[in-house]
């Protein structure tokens, strides 16, 4: 994709980057800027962050350009990691050392951790410049941002739609320019529906490929953090920056991690693609359909057999994900007591204890937080549980031995990545529960544990569609082979958002 | 009116005990007691967001180890769950703790009541987090404004030791709880202070009479805080539920609160107010496989239990069964009585070294004889522990050698005791400083003797009348003249041969 002559450096991807970056075409401190520049010039009406710290990334910008300058001297620029002087922005549940982290919740507007998340401590050890922090629904509980206690985020393609959720804020960055790669973090789609709407990649790995340690905890077996990306290149990069073994997440995997950038050009040829029937029946639009059809044929065109395959339970993933993530999410929520940090109400004199922390969770958490709470609170109770909860854990036992079986037939899953397109802000359903739907294709990988990523397949109305790939546990690589494919066929470089513009 | 005696008292206990791990249970801060508040804390013993644990081995080594000693049966898959409720000292709104698959379960531990053997079931020993600790500033929870938290307790490990409701007394459950200290204690998992925290009980107590099969209402007793509580607790609210049922009333199913200072229970909250804790697997830390051969390895490298010891001090000394379980009982006295024996073992290999050879097991039964006797009554008024006296096993050892090679008389000793006891000398010093080398030798003796009977000849007149008395007062003023140096056997001897000569 580089020689694109008429992008400008905020809109080019992280490889095409660091390559100029490494040949000196260019300085961190340009790319940076132009990156502040396009937040200067578009931030206003997209309103991707909730927090930016300009000279703080600026400084970061001029350190990478030490560490690239010192290896061109050496000329050790193979030393140089793929993420050195490379803006991104980290969701807003990603702790950052002396930078806000608000999971975008009343409840903690002031907060400023005193540790880095493990993420952001490998990227920073990357080399990464951080620009600031994404916008998001509150506590990671929605499907377009609006939950947010700051904001609304536009999408850069239509600014009258939603850039999807609850990573909005990250994906709309990546779209617009005013990032050049993201982390999210995605729980029943978090990552992979905002990609989908703003038209970029977003991979949700397997549980347990990259660490939790310091990401704000939604519902914990479910929870997962992962790259929001230009292309399926940069996606491979993040990954691998991100991806390993962490001692202080007791659920992160020791398995190795494989090179990911050196699987995006294998090709699909022989590779089996599997169609689950459950997952193409209604309740996609038309121009979904019509979308993910046509990259079908081109991945059958480039060489991949297409194979029916069946997830007899896969209707009930939606149900049993809001079971999961609601109980855990209300024990999760209850450490914001407003005790030790966090909101608590003005004129609290006379409150005892059990009052001052209702008041401070009355006030402080938004209505889909507290409706999730309350949701939780009952499936765990001691008359509901059986009936609830654990019915809910043994049916995703089930769901993940479905997933697996229909992975022995194929060697990934594909699917719409949403039943939509981004709606507009007043298509958005007030019934939370037609809301809940934005998730239907993608819980199942959440529930299973199973990787699966987000492409950009083509457009429908104008808006672009994303193909999910849902693959095998820490078989990440396969996604990103057949995502590339995907990438290859779908005629997206040409296709550029209304707002920003980057250069796909 | 049926009689309070036509009742019986159902107790079972449970028990809290900090473990003594170097660092905590699921994050590595220290666990010193008494560090400045708020020192030994991080992300993850404060609850701070995004903050995960990770589980201290070690902690499930000493549950293990723990469960093994009380003769349970260890899990060979268990998982950690989530119980939620709000407090202000809980930092995640939930405690890592178990829920239906404990670490360790059905054991037992063996108890004696005034002679009476008994077996005390244990149903679970499950291990969990500690909170943090809450002080109200004020001089009592009631007139406190302002409640401050010290979360360097927050996240020690901690584990639940559950008895079946097994007891029958207030002198059981005390039987129980010091056999349970002495044993966690032993096996190093704990330092079991109640004073300090590291060991809590809860007792439940209920009635009923004495022919029925049925357990009545139980009530649960909290703030407990020593063993004497515990005793006085169980035996006011027995009474109370025993008199409360006598007179036609029904006891109900409550937690009442101890107090010490007035000497009763108080209701604090009914069964219907408890809250539901809404247990739920916890998904931040991977379900628990515990090897057999791990356990196994635990099992081996498990010290002697105090009861074995007992037995063996029995078997193996000949001590009396009650000193033996005296001392075994507590792993301070143990260690240093079995330092005496030790210490008197090589003074008879080393032929002679300051006090000469002792028979091992006589030895032994001095040194427990001391230890029951003198050496627990110095500590006892002067209000300090064996390890902070300056009283160490090797002059024990070599006062019961001085006693047993006729080089002072156990009268003697007993003074030389005293200052030792008080000073940290050795009683070799105290006897050569004091000049009180007993004299045994015939010669020396029958000169005082004779000089005695010369001084004394009325008591002598006394004595050929038949007045046995007499010479216990010669006796004694041969004591006198020597200042107690004199060997009394050898004196004995001698005086009844000089009057025998005079009569």
């Amino acid at each position: 994709m580089s020689g694109n002559a008429d992008a400008t450096l905020c809109d080019m991807t992280l490889h095409e980057l660091h390559d100029m970056l490494l040949s000196g075409q260019v300085s961190s401190r340009e790319i940076t800027s132009d990156v502040l520049a396009r937040i200067d010039e578009v931030e206003a009406s997209v309103g991707a962050y909730v927090t930016r710290d300009r000279e703080t990334a600026l400084k970061g910008a001029d350190a990478a350009d030490e560490v690239i300058a010192r290896a061109r001297r050496d000329r050790d620029t193979g030393a140089i990691g793929a993420l050195v002087g490379i803006p991104v922005v980290l969701k807003d549940n990603v702790c950052t050392r002396g930078m806000r982290t608000t999971c975008c919740s009343k409840m903690l507007e002031d907060f400023i951790p005193t540790y880095d998340a493990a993420v952001t401590a490998r990227l920073r050890e990357a080399g990464a410049v951080i620009v600031g922090k994404g916008n998001m629904d509150e506590f990671a509980m929605g499907s377009t941002t609006q939950t947010s206690v700051f904001h609304v985020t536009r999408n850069p393609w239509d600014l009258e739609r939603v850039p999807g959720g609850s990573s909005g804020g990250c994906a709309a960055a990546v779209a617009a320019g005013e990032a050049v790669a993201s982390i999210g973090t995605d729980t029943g789609g978090s990552i992979r529906q905002p990609a989908s709407f703003c038209g970029v990649v977003g991979l949700k790995p397997t549980y347990g490929r990259v660490s939790r340690y310091g990401v704000v905890a939604f519902a914990s077996s479910l929870d997962t953090v992962g790259p929001i990306t230009r292309d399926v290149r940069d996606c491979a990069i993040m990954l691998k920056a991100i991806a390993g073994r962490d001692g202080r997440d007791s659920t992160s995997a020791p398995d190795a991690v494989p090179d990911y950038s050196s699987c995006v050009e294998r090709g699909v040829q022989g590779l089996r693609i599997g169609i689950p029937e459950q997952f193409f029946g209604p309740g996609m639009t038309d121009g979904v359909r019509t979308a993910v059809e046509r990259a079908l044929r081109a991945l059958e065109d480039a060489g991949a057999d297409i194979v029916e395959v069946s997830l007899p339970l896969a209707e009930h993933a939606l149900a049993v994900y809001y079971l999961v993530a609601t109980a855990e999410a209300s024990s999760n929520m209850a450490r914001l007591d407003g005790i030790r940090y966090g909101y608590r109400p003005e004129g609290r004199g006379g409150m005892d204890v059990a009052d001052l922390m209702s008041a401070s969770r009355g006030q402080g958490f938004g209505m889909e937080v507290k409706r999730r709470i309350m949701l939780g609170t009952f499936v765990l109770s001691s008359g509901n549980f059986d009936a609830f909860y654990g019915r809910a854990l043994r049916s995703r036992r089930l769901l993940a031995e479905d997933v697996r079986r229909a992975l022995t037939e194929c060697d990934c899953l594909v699917s719409p990545t949403a039943p939509t397109v981004a709606f507009r802000f007043d298509e958005e359903p007030d019934d939370p529960l037609a809301m809940y739907l934005q998730d239907i294709y993608t819980t199942l990988a959440n529930l299973a544990g199973v990787p699966a990523i987000s492409v950009p397949c083509g457009l429908a109305d104008g808006m672009p569609v994303g193909l999910q790939i849902m693959g095998r546990m820490f078989d990440e690589a396969t996604l990103i082979r057949a995502g590339r494919a995907v990438e290859l066929t779908s005629g997206m470089d040409a296709a550029r958002p209304k707002v920003g513009g980057c250069a796909k | 009116m049926t009689d309070r005696n036509d009742y019986e008292v159902v107790v079972g206990i449970e028990v809290h005990v900090e473990l003594a791990t170097e660092s905590k249970v699921f994050c590595g801060c220290k666990t010193a007691f008494g560090a400045a508040p708020n020192t030994q804390v991080c992300p993850v013993c404060l609850g701070m967001p995004g903050a995960l644990p990770v589980l201290n081995r070690r902690a499930l080594e000493y549950t293990i180890r723990a469960g093994l000693a009380l003769n349970c049966s260890i899990a060979g898959w268990t998982k950690f769950d989530r119980k939620n409720y709000f407090y202000p000292d809980l930092a995640k709104g939930y405690q890592v703790s178990q829920y239906d698959i404990p670490i360790a379960h059905d054991g037992y531990i063996d108890i004696e009541v005034d002679g009476q053997p008994k077996r005390i079931r244990v149903r679970r020993v499950h291990l969990e987090e500690e909170t943090a600790k809450l002080v109200h500033a004020g001089d009592d929870i009631i007139s406190a404004n302002q409640s401050l938290l010290d979360f360097n307790r927050s996240g020690i490990g901690l584990i639940e030791i559950v008895s079946d409701a097994d007891m029958r007394s207030a002198d059981e459950a005390r039987a129980y709880l010091t056999k349970l200290r002495s044993i966690l204690v032993a096996i190093g998992v704990s330092d079991c202070k109640m004073e300090e925290g590291s060991m809590r009980c809860e007792a439940n107590v209920s009635v009923m009479p004495r022919d029925s099969k049925e357990f009545g209402t139980l009530v649960e007793l909290k703030n407990i805080a020593s063993f004497r509580a515990v005793h006085r607790a169980i035996q006011y609210e027995s009474t109370r539920q025993i008199d409360l049922v006598r007179s036609g009333g029904r006891v109900s199913r409550e937690t009442r609160h101890w107090d010490d200072v007035r000497g009763e229970t108080a209701f604090m909250r009914s069964k219907e107010q408890a809250a539901d804790y809404r247990y739920f697997p916890e998904p931040d830390l991977m379900p628990l496989e515990i090897a057999p051969e791990w356990v196994e390895e635990i099992r081996g490298g498990l010290p002697e239990l105090p009861d074995a010891r007992a037995a063996r001090y029995v078997s193996e000394f000949g001590l009396p069964a009650s000193d033996a379980a005296l001392i075994a009982e507590s792993r301070e006295l143990a260690s240093f009585f079995e330092g005496v024996c030790d210490a008197l073992a090589k003074a008879g290999a080393g032929a002679g070294v300051g006090a000469g050879a002792v028979d091992r097991a006589e030895g032994a039964r001095e040194a427990a004889k001391w230890l029951v006797g003198d050496v627990s009554a110095a500590l006892k008024a002067s209000g300090i522990e064996l390890s902070q006296s300056k009283l160490a096993p090797g002059q024990l050892a070599e006062l019961i050698g001085l006693v047993a090679s006729g080089k002072i008389s156990g009268r003697i000793a007993k003074s030389v005791f005293e200052e030792v006891f008080a000073s940290g000398k050795r009683p070799g010093d105290v006897v050569r400083e004091r000049g009180l080398v007993q004299i045994s030798d015939a010669g020396e003796l029958a000169a005082i003797v004779q000089r005695v009977i010369e001084a004394n000849p009325g008591p002598v007149a006394d004595y050929f009348a038949g007045k046995e008395k007499a010479l216990t007062f010669l006796v004694g003023q041969i004591m006198k003249e020597t200042r107690g140096r004199a060997n009394p056997q050898e004196t004995n001897r001698i005086l009844r041969e000089e009057l025998a000569k005079r009569a």
